[in-house]
This record gives structure tokens, sequence and C-alpha cells, in this order.
């Protein structure tokens, strides 16, 4: 656990912030301007991803555990969503035979 | 009443039994009655009230040799329990049995069975037969509670009890429309009579801080021990409970509802609105008797009352062609000689004529009861007439039942009500000729009645002459055990003059003996007075007697035309009933339309509509944001995120 603060700390802790960020934004665009939704899938991994790191980068220099355990449970669930989200998305394509988010557009009243 | 004789109290199983047992026998019947044999439901209904009357007879027993102690009061369970108030507010749920308790329970159930045997014969072909018996059984069980309570409200949840069932009762055949009216008539009425009890009942908790009958009544008695009597706050609470009673015992000016009560079926006439609930009042009166001695202007009240009720009722009563109304009023105006006598201070004498009065005035219904069941659900009695060798047993006992509410002797109302008119007599003369009117107006409109229903000659259409037959045995027995009772009865309480054991004041003395402080220095009356008194009213009695049956016997005893002049009055019941209508009724309806018109539409419904309208609107916008184009969704949940975020930080940036 120290060896893994070390090699962590050996980054300045804004590096990492910046990193997350960058990455965060990344997936918000991606989730905002594709339009397949596998790619916004992947978008939102990136998202989650991004979040993930914070986590682990705040973890080492704070020297506690938590928010390390914290990222196992957002795997969790991020996989879950995942499998839930990409059924859906089969059941999609067998009905209208494409994944364009822009052919979605029944979802209304 | 506080030196305890000895420390045998009744059973409490037994007393557990005797309040019970109605309740399971109602929901018995209530619940699962549509599938047994009607065999079955009557047995059980009046079997259970049997069972009850045979504990009771061990009550009595027990009371009057001395195996159990004058009062005993058994606290079933806790039941309002605030013991750190600054003021302690306990009341248990608690039964107290005394004298006076068990005559009333006595009658509740000694008559409530008969008119339960009565009814197996009488609604043996009412599709609600059922539904009946368990009414009856509940109004049972209602009205013990009521007689049994050990504190005022337990007594209170009987008398709101039997309320219930009276409107069951009486809109008992609920698809007539008229029915249905006399019961909420008859319920909203007692509504306001209850209410001044309830808050007589408030009254006397804060005066006495309990409700408990053995914590109130020794305090009161301390006070009629002081000599503080007629203090403001006596009076109001005693005036409070006569509203009450007024409302129950139906007595001017609440006494509308009883005769349209007679909708119900006739047992229901007889065991409530004549033996049993009618009378709550009275035993209210004589329950609190302390109070009412504390508050000798309130008994002057009930006293004219009383008295104003008796004539009242009694000049309507003789122009009445309805059998059941006839006898309606005539209970009515009993009623307003019980409340005479209670007016007068004569306690004992008002439970006298409760017992006798439940004695014959049920007879006589039942009898009504027993008629209009030969006649095919006729009432008007100008269509009757000459029943007498078609029915022979319900002739007879109507006759006996008769005699005895005319007060002829040795019936049984002849020693009842001249009690009454004696004291009346030691009271004020006044007071006496008025009330010896009332009962020879009693005394004539029951032989109209006798006459034009069961002598002469048969004046209703051949169908109901064929029909005509004597009632089953189910119905005569009670008819038959009735008419010994009011036959006999009266020898509970003879005068001083022919025996100087009066047995009911004997029986009653120990209830009422706190009272005795106030009878220093009255004197009785004596003996060649009141023989003068018993041969005026009976010879009275008499003469309407022989009135009558040379006026009403005759071919052209009744003219069907509309009646002109003072007996139009009459037989409209003095406009009594237009006059409320006037009064209260039209304007209180006027008052409901307006307020429905202007507040109702114009504000409490305006604002509804308008939360409704206001929603459906502002959805109509709304709902156009839902395109169904997930991207936009995905777009608005990342701007709506940004923007909480955004938001979050401005807020604690101004450290809100």
């Amino acid at each position: 656990m120290s060896d893994f603060n070390q090699v962590v700390g050996s980054i300045p802790l804004n590096y990492y912030i910046l990193l997350s960020t960058v990455l965060f934004c990344i997936g918000v665009m991606g989730v905002l301007i594709r339009r397949n939704i596998i790619v916004i899938f992947m978008s939102i991994e990136l998202m989650l991803n991004a979040v993930n790191l914070l986590f682990t980068a705040f973890s080492a220099y704070n020297g506690d555990s938590a928010g390390q355990v914290f990222v196992f449970f957002n795997m969790v669930v991020a996989a879950a969503e995942i499998s839930v989200g990409l059924a859906i998305l089969v059941m999609i394509f067998r009905n209208i035979k494409t994944i364009d988010i822009n052919q979605l557009s029944k979802l209304k009243w | 009443m506080q030196e305890i004789l000895n420390t045998n109290t009744v059973n409490p199983s037994l007393l557990t039994a005797l309040i019970l047992l109605p309740l399971i026998g109602f929901i018995i019947n209530f619940f699962f009655g549509n599938k047994l044999p009607k065999s079955v439901i009557g047995i059980l209904g009046s079997g259970i009230i049997l069972v009850n009357f045979i504990i009771v007879c061990s009550f009595f027993l027990g009371i009057t040799n001395g195996s159990i102690s004058e009062s005993s009061e058994i606290n079933l369970s806790k039941w309002i329990n605030v013991p750190d108030a600054s003021i302690p507010f306990n009341i248990p749920f608690g039964f107290l049995i005394d004298r006076l308790s068990i005559m009333m329970l006595l009658i509740i159930t000694g008559i409530g069975f008969l008119i339960h045997v009565y009814s197996i014969g009488y609604m043996h072909d009412d599709k609600g037969y059922f539904r009946f018996f368990a009414y009856l059984n509940l109004f049972i069980f209602f009205m013990q509670l009521l007689v049994t309570g050990s504190n005022y409200l337990v007594l209170f949840i009987g008398w709101e009890g039997v309320g219930l069932c009276s409107y069951l009762l009486i809109g008992f055949w609920f698809k007539n429309q008229e029915y249905n009216n006399a019961a909420k008539k008859a319920f909203i009425m007692n509504r306001i009579g209850d209410l001044g009890f309830l808050i007589g009942l408030f009254w006397v908790f804060e005066q006495f801080n309990s409700i408990t009958f053995s914590e109130v009544f020794p305090q009161a008695q301390r006070m009629l021990a002081d000599g503080t009597i007629n203090s403001s706050i006596m009076i109001f609470i005693t005036i409070l409970f006569f509203i009450g009673a007024t409302g129950k015992s139906a007595q001017l000016p609440l006494f509308t509802w009883l005769p349209d009560a007679m909708a119900g079926p006739t047992p229901v006439s007889a065991l409530i609105h004549a033996a049993t609930m009618v009378t709550a009042g009275i035993y209210l009166c004589v329950r609190s008797h302390v109070f009412f001695a504390l508050a000798p202007f309130t008994s002057d009240i009930i006293l004219y009352v009383g008295l104003a009720t008796a004539l009242f009722a009694g000049t309507i009563g003789i122009a009445q062609n309805d059998i059941k109304k006839v006898l309606a009023y005539s209970t009515v105006s009993q009623l307003g000689f019980m409340f005479v006598a209670v007016g007068l201070g004569a306690y004992s004498t008002a439970m006298f004529h409760l017992t006798t009065h439940a004695f014959f005035k049920a007879l006589m219904f039942l009898g009504s009861g027993s008629v209009i069941h030969a006649m095919g659900g006729e009432q008007d009695i100008r269509k009757m007439g000459g029943l007498k060798s078609k029915m022979p047993i319900t002739f007879i006992t109507f006759w006996i039942g008769c005699l005895a509410i005319s007060g002829i002797a040795p019936f049984a109302g002849f020693f009842s009500k001249d009690e009454i008119l004696a004291k009346a007599f030691e009271h004020n003369t006044i007071v006496w000729g008025l009330l010896l009117l009332a009962s020879l107006i009693t005394a004539f409109y029951m032989f109209r009645l006798l006459f034009l229903t069961f002598h002469g000659s048969f004046r209703g259409t051949n169908d109901q002459e064929h029909h005509l037959h004597e009632s089953p045995a189910t119905m005569t027995f009670p008819l038959i055990v009735l008419g010994v009772l009011s036959l006999v009865g009266g020898f509970i309480g003879l005068p001083a003059v022919f025996s100087s054991n009066h047995a009911l004041n004997n029986y009653l003395e120990p209830v009422l003996k706190d009272l005795s402080i106030l009878k220093e220095g009255h004197e009785e009356l004596s003996h060649s007075m009141e023989l003068t008194l018993m041969a005026i009213a009976m010879s009275g009695a008499l003469i309407m007697l022989f009135w009558c049956f040379k006026k009403f016997t005759k071919s052209n005893a009744v003219s069907m035309a509309e009646p002109t002049g003072f007996t139009k009055v009459l037989a409209n019941k003095y406009y009594v009933d237009e006059i409320y209508d006037a009064i209260i009724v039209r304007p209180f309806q006027a008052i409901s339309k307006f307020l429905y018109n202007i507040f109702d539409k114009g504000f409490i419904d305006a604002m509804v509509d308008a939360t409704g309208y206001i929603v459906s609107v502002s959805g109509n916008v709304i709902r156009k944001l839902q395109t169904g184009n997930v991207g936009f969704y995905l777009f608005a949940m990342t701007i709506s995120a940004l923007i909480l975020i955004l938001f979050n930080n401005v807020l604690s940036h101004f450290n809100f």
C-alpha cells in the first residue's frame, strides 16, 4: 500500500485532476456529439473512469483506502449498467435495424 | 352509599357474559345470518336474551337476599388513563350493579326477551329477518351498557348506541324513502339532546374532577348536606342533562321524532320506542337524582315540561287515526307523567310508572302489531272494527292494556299513575288538576282506539275480512305474559292506604336514601284524602270508558271526512312539524343553498377547479419538451447537471 502511495505521490495531484477533467470533458462531449449508441456508451465509461482515477489519486494522497474501495463499487455498477444497456441496444437493433440515436424518437407522449 | 354492607360483589365473569352475549349474538346474526336458517336465527337471538334475563334474575335474588352487596362496581379494564395530569383523568371501562341498574336490566332483558319471541312470528316473512335480530341484539347490548355503566362515559356509549340502533331499526325497510327520513329525523333530534348531555358531562368533570358515579355523587351529597342548593353550575348541569333526556325520552320540544319513529317494525316500536330506550332519559335523571336534588329550580322546569308534554301529546292522540300513532303519542304523554314524577322528586314513583308503562305499552304495541299483521299491513283504525271475535287473545290482552293505562283498578297503571297524582296533589293542586285531565285524555283516546278497533262492525275490504286470523303462538305468548304483568304489575307498589309495605319503595330505598335529608318536615297525605283522589281519578276513567263505549261502537262512529275546527288542529299535531319546518328546517336549507351557491361553488369549487386547470395547462405546455429524441434528452441531462453544479458553486460562494 505504501509503495503504491509513493508511486502515485511521485506525480503532483494537480496533474491527476487535470487528466481526470480532460477525460471527463471528452466523455461529456462524446455523449453530446456522437450518434452511435455504442460510442455513447464508451464515452460514459470514460466519464466513469475519469472519476475512478480521481478517487484513486485522492485516496492515495490522503492515505485513506475508502476511495479505492469505492472504485470497486463503481466498476461493479458500471459493469451492470453496461450489460443492461447493451441488452437494450441489441433489442433496439433487432427492431429498427440501426443504432443511430436520432432514429430513436418514439419515446415521447 | 359509602359504607359497604358486605364485600361480595357480583361475579365479574357473569357480568362480562351479561354484557357481551348480545354483542356476540349481533356478530353471529349480522355476519353469518344470511346463511343460517330462520329458526336458528330466532332461537339464537331470543335465547341469548333469555340467558341474560336469567343472569339478571340471579343478580336480583342476590341483592334482595343480601348475598351480593348493594352496589358492586367492577372495572373490566382500564380505558382512558391520564394519571400524571394536574387533574388525574382516569376513566375505567367500569360497570355498576346496584338495585336501580338491576331493575332496569330486568325490564330490558325481560321485555326484550318477550319481544324477541314475538318478532319470530311477526318478522317471519321478511327478507331482512337476520338483520332484524342482529339489530335487536345490538340494541340490547347498548341498552345494557347504558344502565350498567359505572361512569357517565360508559353510559354515554350506551346512550349513543341505542340511538344508532333506533336509527337502524326505524329505517329498517330502507327502500321506503319516507321511512329513511323518519330515521334521520329521529337521529338528528336525538343529536340535539345528546349535545346537551355531552356538554353537561364536561361540566360535571369541571365541577367534580371525575365522571365516575362513585366519586361524583358523594361530593354532590356533601354539597346537599351543606345546603348548597341551586348553585348556578348545578342548575346548568341538570338543565343540560334534562335537554339530553328530552331528546331521548321525547319531551317538549324534541318529541316529534317519536311518532315518526313508528315507521319501524312494530316490535321495534314496542321495545325501543315504548318500553326501554325512551325511558333512558328517566334513568339518567334517577341515576343523577342527587344533582337534581341540588337544583330544585331545574326540577320545577322538569315538572312543567313533563306536564305540558303529557297534555300536549295526549290531546294530539285524540285525533290520530293510525293505530301506532295513537300509541306513540300516548307514549310521549306517559313519559311526560314520568318526568312529572322526576320533577316532583319522587324518583321511585317515576321508576314505578316506568315499569308498569313498559308492561302495558309493550303489550299494546305488540297487540297493535298483531292487529296490523291480521289486517295485512293496514294501520288506519277507521278501516278496522269488530276484530274481537276474530282474534280473541289479542282482544282480551288489549283490553287489559287499555284498562291498565287508563288507570282503572286493579290494573298496573292505576297504582303507578295514582301515585304520581298523589305526589302532584301534595305539591300543588293545579298541577294535580292538569295531570288528572291528561290522565282522563289518556283514558279517552285509549278507549276510542280499543272500541274502534275491536268493537262495532268491520269497516275494511272483503279481502281483509277473509284474511283476518289470530296470530301464531310466538306472537300470542308474549301478549299473554305481558297481559298478566299488566294485570298484577301494580302490586309491587301498593299505596299506603292499602298496605304499609310498598315493595318498590323498599327495593329502591338503598339507592335513593341519600334524599331522606329532603324529606324532613314533609307531610304525608291522609288516607281519606288519598282514597278520595283515587276515587276521583278512577271514576273519571270509568266515565271515559262508558262515554267511549257509547260513542265509538255505533255503526256511524267514524267518518272519513276531513276533520274541521280544533279537531283539524289536533289531527295535524298542532302543526308542530310544520312550525319546525318553517322556523328551523327551511331557513337552514336556505342558508345551505346560499352557501352552496356562493361559497361552495364560487370559492371552494373554484379553488379545486383552478388547481386542476393549472396542472393540465402547464402539462400541455411542458409535454412538448418530451420530443422523444434521445440525443436531446442526453443534452438536457448534461446541461441540467452543469446548472446544478454551477448553482451549488454560486450558493457556496455566497455562504448560503
